[in-house]
């Protein structure tokens, strides 16, 4: 792939450990939605049988004469979230987004630690590859969700084990990966980067590390105690008296507690959304600057607010788990928590699009992800507020009304800002620019058909239909006027999957052919555009020396629009 | 890497000084001890939780247990905690011997540790107090097999042996996780300061580069210390 990786470039370098990521989780992101197109053939057809293709890739035992079977159904539903959320966009956005730019945002060599920032990238492959193993063991891959509750997971087939094994390990990774940032930013800023004169990006990565850090261990603790119940015959999460298909359940002591997984579970659950969206925002930020040749608006503001929604985002987990019967006591005070947390949320999305305000707009390929991402997130968050109150969630909460919510937040959201941060730093990371045509065919494609996809999810959701039925409802009466939304929206997906083919012909087109670069294309002012396209292993010839904030563009009296933050005067 | 040649050898090229360095590997040795304090903040939850639950189960299985290797476990630890102090401090003024000698003193108090925790462990296997299929804690019409004072046979009169066997599995299930874990980090531990031991005695430290001591150090502290809460919570509190 053309000449981005300069000879001599190691296994440790952050820029090495970043492509790594990226072309993993991309693999892993593919591999989400492929199992999600199963899905959602299946809803879409529930009585028909899947196509010879699709009925073969998934084998006979899963889907005997064509007919997938409901336990399949599950493993799919489990294996989606997983890979998408701890395999795909985490990894994308901390693993190598993270890892490539954050060192170059500092004015920095390397990361603080370079070969734990490599064996956290082995790590990473070597989880995955353990939880996608599970898909060939006997009982298949897990098939409890991505939330493994017990008593369902406990009881559940041996993939099951490989998810909990994966999980654990991937907590030593995004370790590994969250104090190197944590160390780097705050240790090796060039001279003169003072944190206020941070990118905002680099901003969102460090809180987004501070909260994998500080969130994910409580998993691992919990899910060391489920694979304890699994293995070693305890009952942490087993009660007394279960009853499975009519029998009553032989061998456990019982007299464990459920609730306990989940409250340990989104202790990290809830943080872990943040770090799906803050470093997401961090990227759109950056864009946004760019191309309105402005300074982000209120600069203090949005870093106060996103240190706020990271110290929030660990008092709000009880919001998932309205249904289990808390308190009310519990529950105000975890409504009152969520309807603060909103605020900040809020704050971050006004700055952005006050930022538009009176600036040059530039619509670029990345620009207009940018811009699509502050409507599509925000239609993601609004949506949340009737979850976050618990007299609407008990209604709302087992229905199609929730999947609407975090996929308008992760898909149009995170992952459009993922493409527009792909499309910004191409030309950094390759020394070649993507072709806009395409990029503006992507755009329009993605956007269009993720609207397909996910809007009509709300509607099912208001009425009433259930999530995680394997047959879209055919039972239910109510669900009958929403079984041809189902085909629509698959088709929406199918859509979306061919949609991405300009993408991925462009990527592979414009790194060979693209027009060259230089060093400063979008005619930036951060530090990673103030060296080589794409950089030499050291990053910078000599080390920047920084005496002004991250965005001088358009500042009066000078004759460029734009200042470089390593600019001396 | 040519404009670093006249610097020290141990100096990776991404720093420009030695104490920037160091910071940064305190700053992340830090911030890796505070994953540590979460995870088992995550047992001590459930700890906490279960205590609340099943408070008689708890003081009935926590007096099952003999004081005498805690304390001993507890002696020998902190014990280590100062050798391994003493360690830091030789290899601070230039002691390559002594810094190997407290090292491997370190590295044998461990060991010593883990040896009483197999002697407990035996134990308990004997006893049947391992959660699983053979769990037995009390037979009925049968004395316990420990010692137990007025308060404690008053719990021991107002619960089914049905349901002691039950509840005090989930203290014994607590008692293998946590003590369980505790000993792999010690081993992880011990292994960590083989390494560290031949580093000193290959001469690679001195006092102007002691990080990878100092931050065995702080981990085997912190290890020390995750004991010091473990071992009132299990053997001590309340018994009876």
């Amino acid at each position: 792939m053309g000449d981005w990786k300069p000879a001599g470039m190691h296994l440790t370098d952050h820029k090495t450990v970043g492509l790594q990521y990226a072309l993993t989780a991309s693999g892993f992101l593919l591999l989400g939605f492929l199992l999600m197109l199963l899905m959602r053939w299946q809803l879409a057809w529930p009585t028909s049988p899947l196509p010879s293709a699709m009925a073969v890739a998934v084998g006979q035992d899963n889907a005997p004469s064509g007919f997938m079977l409901p336990e399949f159904y599950n493993q799919l539903v489990a294996m989606h979230g997983s890979v998408m959320i701890f395999l795909a966009v985490v990894p994308l956005l901390t693993g190598a987004f993270g890892n490539y730019l954050v060192p170059l945002q500092i004015g920095t060599r390397d990361m603080a630690f370079p070969r734990l920032n490599a064996v956290s990238y082995w790590i990473y492959l070597a989880a995955g590859l353990l939880m996608l193993c599970s898909f060939f063991v006997t009982g298949g891959a897990a098939n409890s969700g991505w939330t493994s509750y017990p008593p369902l997971a406990v009881l559940a087939t041996r993939g099951q084990d490989y998810w909990l094994v994966g999980i654990i390990m991937l907590g030593v990774s995004s370790m590994l990966n969250s104090l190197n940032v944590i160390a780097t930013v705050l240790q090796l800023r060039a001279p003169g980067l003072t944190l206020m004169r941070l990118p905002f990006f680099v901003w969102s990565q460090l809180v987004a590390a501070l909260l994998l850090l500080l969130a994910f261990p409580s998993l691992q603790a919990a899910a060391i105690f489920q694979l304890m119940d699994r293995l070693a015959g305890t009952s942490f999460f087993l009660p007394s008296g279960l009853v499975v298909s009519g029998v009553a359940l032989q061998g456990p002591s019982g007299g464990g507690n459920p609730l306990l997984w989940q409250h340990l579970f989104w202790f990290l659950g809830h943080p872990e959304v943040y770090v799906l969206v803050l470093p997401a925002i961090g990227i759109v930020s950056e864009v946004i600057a760019t191309n309105t040749r402005r300074p982000l608006w209120g600069y203090r503001a949005m870093v106060g607010s996103v240190l706020f929604i990271g110290i929030m985002s660990m008092v709000v987990w009880a919001h998932h788990m309205f249904l289990t019967g808390m308190g009310t006591t519990l529950g105000t005070f975890f409504q009152i928590t969520t309807m603060i947390i909103s605020v900040p949320s809020v704050v971050l999305i006004t700055s952005l699009m006050l930022s538009l305000w009176g600036g040059s707009i530039r619509f670029t390929t990345p620009m207009l992800f940018a811009l699509a991402f502050l409507p599509m997130f925000g239609l993601g968050g609004l949506s949340g507020l009737p979850l976050g109150l618990a007299a609407s969630d008990v209604a709302l909460h087992d229905t199609w009304y929730v999947v609407g919510h975090f996929h308008f937040l992760v898909a149009p959201g995170t992952l459009f800002a993922i493409f527009a941060g792909i499309y910004h730093w191409f030309p950094k990371v390759t020394g070649r620019t993507l072709y806009r045509g395409l990029g503006v065919v992507h755009f329009w494609g993605s956007f269009i058909a993720m609207t397909a996809i996910f809007l009509p999810m709300f509607t099912l959701g208001l009425r009433g239909v259930n999530r995680r039925l394997y047959d879209a409802g055919l039972e239910y009466t109510h669900a009958q006027g929403t079984l041809s939304i189902q085909g629509h929206m698959t088709w929406a997906a199918v859509a979306l999957g061919l949609l991405q083919l300009p993408f991925l012909v462009n990527l592979l087109i414009s790194a060979r052919r693209g027009t060259l670069a230089g060093d400063n294309p979008w005619h930036a002012t951060t530090l990673e555009w103030q060296t080589a396209s794409p950089p030499q292993p050291g990053n910078f010839a000599v080390t920047p020396q920084v005496d002004r904030g991250p965005y001088d563009y358009s500042l009066p009296g000078h004759p460029r629009d734009y200042v470089a933050q390593g600019e001396r005067e | 890497m040519h404009a670093h040649a006249a610097h020290h050898p141990a100096l990776q090229h991404q720093f420009q000084t030695m104490s920037q360095q160091k910071e940064s590997a305190v700053l992340g040795m830090w911030a890796f001890l505070l994953t540590e304090v979460l995870f088992f903040g995550g047992l001590f939850m459930a700890y906490m939780l279960y205590r609340t639950w099943y408070h008689d189960a708890f003081v009935l299985a926590s007096t099952s247990i003999t004081i005498f290797w805690g304390l001993l476990n507890t002696v020998v630890l902190i014990g280590s905690s100062l050798t391994m102090a003493l360690a830091v401090r030789s290899a601070q003024i230039n002691q390559r011997k002594a810094t190997v000698m407290w090292l491997i003193a370190t590295m044998v108090l461990g060991t010593v540790f883990l040896g009483v925790k197999v002697i407990e462990y035996a134990d308990k296997f004997e006893h049947h107090h391992v959660p699983g299929p053979e769990y037995a804690f009390i037979e009925p019409g049968h004395e316990p097999i420990f010692e137990l004072g007025p308060h404690g046979r008053e719990l021991l009169e107002r619960n089914s042996a049905e349901s002691l066997n039950r509840t005090t599995q989930i203290f014994f299930s607590l008692y293998f996780t946590m003590t369980g874990l505790h000993a792999l980090h010690m081993i992880i531990g011990i292994g960590l300061m083989c390494v560290i031991t031949w580093m000193a005695w290959k001469g690679r430290f001195s006092s102007e580069y002691y990080t990878p001591v100092e931050m065995s150090g702080l981990y085997w502290h912190f290890v020390d210390i995750v004991w010091i809460f473990l071992f009132p919570l299990l053997y001590l509190i309340d018994r009876s």
